[in-house]
């Protein structure tokens, strides 16, 4: 048990550098709206495979990191991502039954609900100007969800995290 | 969970009403950097690939171009010579101050924010080249914004057209003062409070003012657009385009003003 620890965390830590890596890839502006929140659906994997290890600690920290890259008011994205892990932990039962596709409609709400909380630190800071679009980050993530879903299944098989 | 709770919206309340983080935060962007880098390598390996797999004929072509760029623009320095030598002399008669030439730094981009909301730039120099939280940032045509985190080896800069940015500019043709807000797109900035009765013109050149202390003066800022005077409105709606490519830079200048600038 002890070696599969030691074995697991580096790869957890990796997926989550990867979604770091692609939060901030820089993209041409007419996409800018709409990149995934890759994040939030890495964590959302994980607090699903592996609720005893992964949940709102890891949020929170990943969350700071986030806001960091973003240059966002330190806890925005902490904020968020803590309420994602949450609520991920109390739905994890009933997520692993669903189809690949009621899945993708419950990330689509849980990415909503992080983007929504984003909305609102940044109203309280007085950054946000064009709020129209900011739901196509959940929509894009919910579509990448069965992709997501694959690779990090296949990934976590394959290094046998558990 | 409350213990999450607490801790992150403290975090947002001593982000927004107490600048305590910001030591927190520098040191936290240089751990980030590494992150910046990597995402970025897939644009520099397309910069590498251009620049390297070339044909000796486009580079005796580029060579070419430069070369007569390069006489065009010592042509046009020769007079800059005299021009500014004939300006030292006129502002020495006017007694007014003289205009100093500034320092420049060139700095690469090596990010921008994901956050679309958000117009920052993540820069390759950091506090061990000097860079200050204030210091303008320009590109070849004009200025960029201004840094406003500074990290051993990175700085953030906060772009003109930011929605939290504003910058004191003057009409480049009869030097009417105004304040230039950023729009939160990248492609627009808004005159505010212009009275309608202001001789401001589309197609006016606003440069830096210079008030504030924080830009150097003369720098071009936007070139004005749209300008609508309705009289049921105090104040006209100018619009104006930034003169620096925002989205296209690579290479930044960060101007070091000849006199320092008292920081806040």
């Amino acid at each position: 048990m002890a070696n599969r620890d030691a074995q697991g965390y580096p790869v957890i830590l990796l997926t989550f550098v990867v979604a770091y890596v692609l939060a901030v890839l820089p993209l041409p502006v007419w996409l800018q709206w709409a990149r995934p929140d890759w994040v939030a659906i890495t964590l959302i994997y994980w607090c699903i495979a592996l609720p005893q290890r992964v949940g709102i600690a890891a949020g929170l920290l990943l969350g700071i990191g986030l806001d960091v890259l973003e240059g966002a008011v330190l806890g925005q994205n902490a904020f968020a991502l803590v309420v994602v892990a949450l609520l991920s932990r109390m739905l994890y039962q009933r997520m692993r039954v669903y189809s690949l596709w009621q899945q993708a409609g419950v990330v689509f709400i849980l990415v909503g609900i992080n983007q929504l909380i984003c909305q609102w630190v940044q109203n309280i800071e007085g950054v946000s100007v064009l709020p129209r679009l900011f739901l196509l980050p959940a929509l894009s993530s919910a579509l990448l969800w069965p992709v997501v879903l694959h690779s990090l299944r296949n990934l976590r098989r394959y290094y046998q995290v558990s | 969970m409350l213990l999450a709770a607490v801790i992150v919206v403290g975090l947002i309340v001593a982000d927004l009403h107490y600048n305590k983080l910001q030591a927190a935060r520098a040191m936290l962007d240089t751990l980030a950097s590494p992150i910046f880098w990597i995402a970025n390598l897939p644009t520099r390996l397309g910069e590498w690939s251009t620049t390297h797999i070339q044909s000796t004929s486009q580079l005796l072509e580029e060579n070419e171009r430069l070369r007569r760029e390069n006489l065009v623009l010592q042509g046009r320095s020769q007079q800059m010579a005299s021009l500014q030598g004939e300006n030292v002399r006129l502002r020495k008669l006017l007694n007014s101050s003289a205009l100093l030439r500034d320092d420049v730094l060139v700095a690469e981009l090596v990010g921008v924010s994901p956050d679309p909301e958000r117009l920052q730039l993540v820069l390759n120099k950091g506090e061990r080249d000097g860079v200050f939280v204030g210091q303008p940032l320009i590109d070849a045509d004009g200025l960029m914004g201004q840094i406003v985190e500074v990290s051993s080896g990175t700085s953030r800069a906060l772009l003109i057209t930011d929605v939290t940015h504003s910058v004191p500019v003057q009409v480049n043709r009869n030097g009417v003062r105004a304040i230039a807000e950023g729009t939160g797109e990248l492609g627009s900035l808004e005159v505010r409070h212009v009275s309608s009765t202001t001789d401001i013109q589309k197609g006016d050149l606003l440069v830096t003012s210079g008030l504030g202390g924080r830009f150097p003066e003369g720098y071009p800022v936007a070139v004005v657009t749209e300008v609508e005077r309705d009289l049921g409105e105090p104040f006209a709606r100018v619009l104006a385009v930034p003169s620096a490519a925002l989205d296209r830079t690579r290479h930044v200048l960060l101007v070091f003003t000849a006199r320092p600038t008292q920081e806040n």
